[in-house]
């Protein structure tokens, strides 16, 4: 599903360049839900930015899903992440200008489905994640817990290949995480693969295979 | 690149953005834009509208809608009679005024006057004869008056002198042109017409923004054309004012087709605008063209400002719009259909207000400018043309900064990273 090989990552900063990924070699399979845990700084979140394409490395291959990501336009990148790709931020990242049901709907509408057909798969997602009462509401009528849940439908109502989760849980109590998380599982269930980014020990441990990372580099995977 | 998909995911954006964003914010760009549709149309509108309130007051209080005068070597229009006849004939017209007219001289205290060397108190000027009644039909003139009343027939001996005739309402001391002192109403007055003198009496005194009238004295037609001896009745000037509707072109070529071209000029109100008018006209209408190109530009650095520091401060979710997969394209649109919006919307308001309120309000309450009574000239199709250009101006000083925010680093965006 996805393979990266030999991934750096660079930030230059005046005459300073400080390595932040030095030579990861990673795996993902179809289905597998994979945590990358690590302490601050270690680079995971920057590992997540790269497999995602977000980012582009500075070195390396990321092949994800038989595609190699170096001979992808900026334009098939987008349209690879709109129709491939799922997306969970740690602040939820929802327009704030659009209701929870447009949120969704919007990734599906750009991939030209008619919109009383994207505004059922927006409203079905919403369903799986127990937000049907807050179709019109906007991000700032939600809590955070809500919020998060409205982000996973948008990441999901596309059926994309891979999720991709950047510390979801960071922002949310207890219990808005242990939701989330069993929304994760379910997703998992159903054949999802999903990697997702987390520093607490106990959530990590919900996923299929822990990545530890430190330094720039895989320092074990552990399966959970 | 501006694909259907493209536009129509920029039209969601863009509807869902106006209508739940600040409403103080929209209506405050929305002000700024009706401000400068306003800039762009009445600044011009009211420079061109001074002087074209000065060719309505000529065609109003002077010329009328057709003029037919003495030609260039005659003092006055062989067979008037004749002509007034044609005139009068045709079914476009409505009133008609016949004026004599002769070059004069007007000298006031003549009476106290102690040494014979002292200078005289004399004026210059051409006296109109006319029949008051016929006169006041087409132009208005007695409500001119500002000292003493006007002309009434029968009146014998009675003169109404201009106002640029009397020094108190000409205090530039013009080495060419004299004016008398101490004139009022009931002051004698000799004028001196052909050589020959008859002592008059000032009925009254007039004052019209068309220099023409004010430097004119006036008497009735039946003395003035004794005095000067016209017993064959011919005029100098002869003034029609047309029905409503009617073209004065028409009735300036029906009247050369009759033969008056022959004996007289045959002239419509505009035919008869002095150069310097039809310069000024030019002059103000580049002048306001060229202020409207300055607040066209002042307008697209506003957009360009507002929509840019919408954009920049909107980043964090443009980025992830386009992290999640929405083309840049479609993001740009947004912002166009935004600065669109803003602009439309402003011009129309603008429109209203320069239609229903501002146009309405200078004609019936014109500017009181020295030699005019200034309106605002704003004709629909030179407005509209301005709010095209608004719009187009508003729609680039919309997408560049739109663009040069969608341009920068996906991940910079949503971080916040510079």
């Amino acid at each position: 599903m996805i393979e990266v090989k030999n991934l750096t990552k660079s930030f230059i900063n005046g005459d300073k360049e400080t390595q932040v990924l030095k030579g990861i070699d990673l795996k993902v399979g179809e289905g597998e839900f994979i945590a990358i845990m690590g302490r601050s700084g270690a680079g995971k979140s920057t590992l997540l930015y790269q497999m995602s394409l977000l980012d582009v490395p500075t070195s390396g291959e990321i092949i994800i899903d038989g595609h190699d990501a170096h001979d992808m336009s900026s334009a098939e990148i987008t349209l690879f992440r709109l129709s491939k790709l799922g997306y969970v931020f740690q602040d939820y990242a929802l327009i704030p200008e659009l209701t929870a049901l447009e949120n969704v709907a919007l990734p599906l509408l750009m991939q030209d489905i008619p919109k009383h057909k994207a505004y059922k798969k927006a409203m079905d997602a919403l369903d799986r994640v127990k937000m049907e009462k807050h179709y019109h509401q906007l991000p700032s009528q939600l809590s955070g817990g809500e919020q998060q849940r409205v982000s996973i439908s948008r990441s999901v109502a596309h059926n994309p290949k891979i999720l991709f989760a950047d510390e979801p849980t960071a922002n949310l109590d207890n219990e808005s995480s242990r939701i989330i998380l069993d929304i994760f599982l379910k997703l998992h269930r159903e054949g999802q693969t999903i990697i997702m980014v987390t520093h607490e020990e106990e959530y990590g441990k919900m996923a299929q295979k822990i990545i530890k990372i430190d330094d720039g580099k895989i320092i074990g995977v552990v399966n959970a | 690149m501006f694909s259907p998909l493209n536009t129509k995911i920029g039209l969601f954006l863009a509807i869902r953005q106006i209508r739940r964003s600040s409403k103080w914010t929209t209506s405050l760009i929305i002000f700024v834009m009706i401000l400068t549709f306003l800039n762009l149309v009445v600044v011009s509108g009211v420079l061109v509208g001074l002087i074209q309130g000065a060719v309505d007051g000529r065609r109003a209080y002077y010329t009328s809608d057709v003029i037919i005068s003495s030609l260039n070597n005659k003092s006055y229009i062989e067979n008037s009679p004749n002509v007034i006849s044609i005139l009068k004939s045709l079914p476009q017209v409505e009133n008609v005024s016949a004026r004599y007219m002769q070059s004069a001289t007007i000298e006031a205290n003549y009476k106290t006057k102690t040494n014979a060397n002292d200078k005289p108190n004399i004026a210059g000027t051409n006296i109109a004869g006319i029949d008051p009644i016929a006169e006041d039909k087409i132009t208005g003139i007695s409500k001119f008056m500002v000292e003493g009343s006007f002309l009434e027939p029968g009146d014998y001996d009675q003169i109404v002198l201009g106002a640029f005739l009397d020094k108190k309402y000409l205090p530039i001391d013009n080495p060419g042109f004299s004016a008398l002192n101490n004139v009022f109403p009931g002051t004698k007055v000799r004028i001196t017409v052909n050589g020959i003198q008859h002592e008059v009496t000032v009925k009254g005194i007039l004052k019209s923004k068309v220099d023409e009238t004010s430097m004119r004295a006036f008497m009735v037609d039946t003395q003035f054309r004794n005095m000067i001896g016209r017993n064959d009745y011919n005029v100098s000037e002869i003034v029609a004012k047309l029905k409503p509707g009617a073209d004065p072109i028409v009735v300036r070529d029906l009247l050369i087709e009759s033969g008056v071209d022959k004996v007289a000029k045959v002239q419509t109100y505009a035919d008869a605008e002095p150069k310097f008018i039809k310069d000024m006209i030019d002059t103000f209408a580049l002048l306001g063209n060229l202020l409207s190109s300055i607040g066209l530009v002042v307008a697209s650095i506003t957009i360009f400002i507002v929509i840019f520091i919408n954009a920049i401060t909107r980043r964090k979710f443009i980025g992830i719009l386009k992290g999640i997969g929405i083309s840049g394209e479609a993001i740009e649109i947004s912002y166009i259909f935004q600065s669109i919006f803003y602009a439309f919307t402003g011009s129309i308001v603008g429109l209203l207000v320069v239609y229903i309120v501002l146009e309405p309000a200078l004609r019936a309450h014109p500017i009181d400018f020295p030699f005019s009574d200034g309106i605002m000239v704003a004709p629909l199709a030179g407005t509209l043309l301005r709010m095209g250009l608004l719009i187009v101006a508003t729609l680039i000083a919309g997408y560049i900064p739109a663009r040069m925010i969608v341009r920068k680093n996906t991940l910079d965006s949503i971080l916040g990273r510079k």
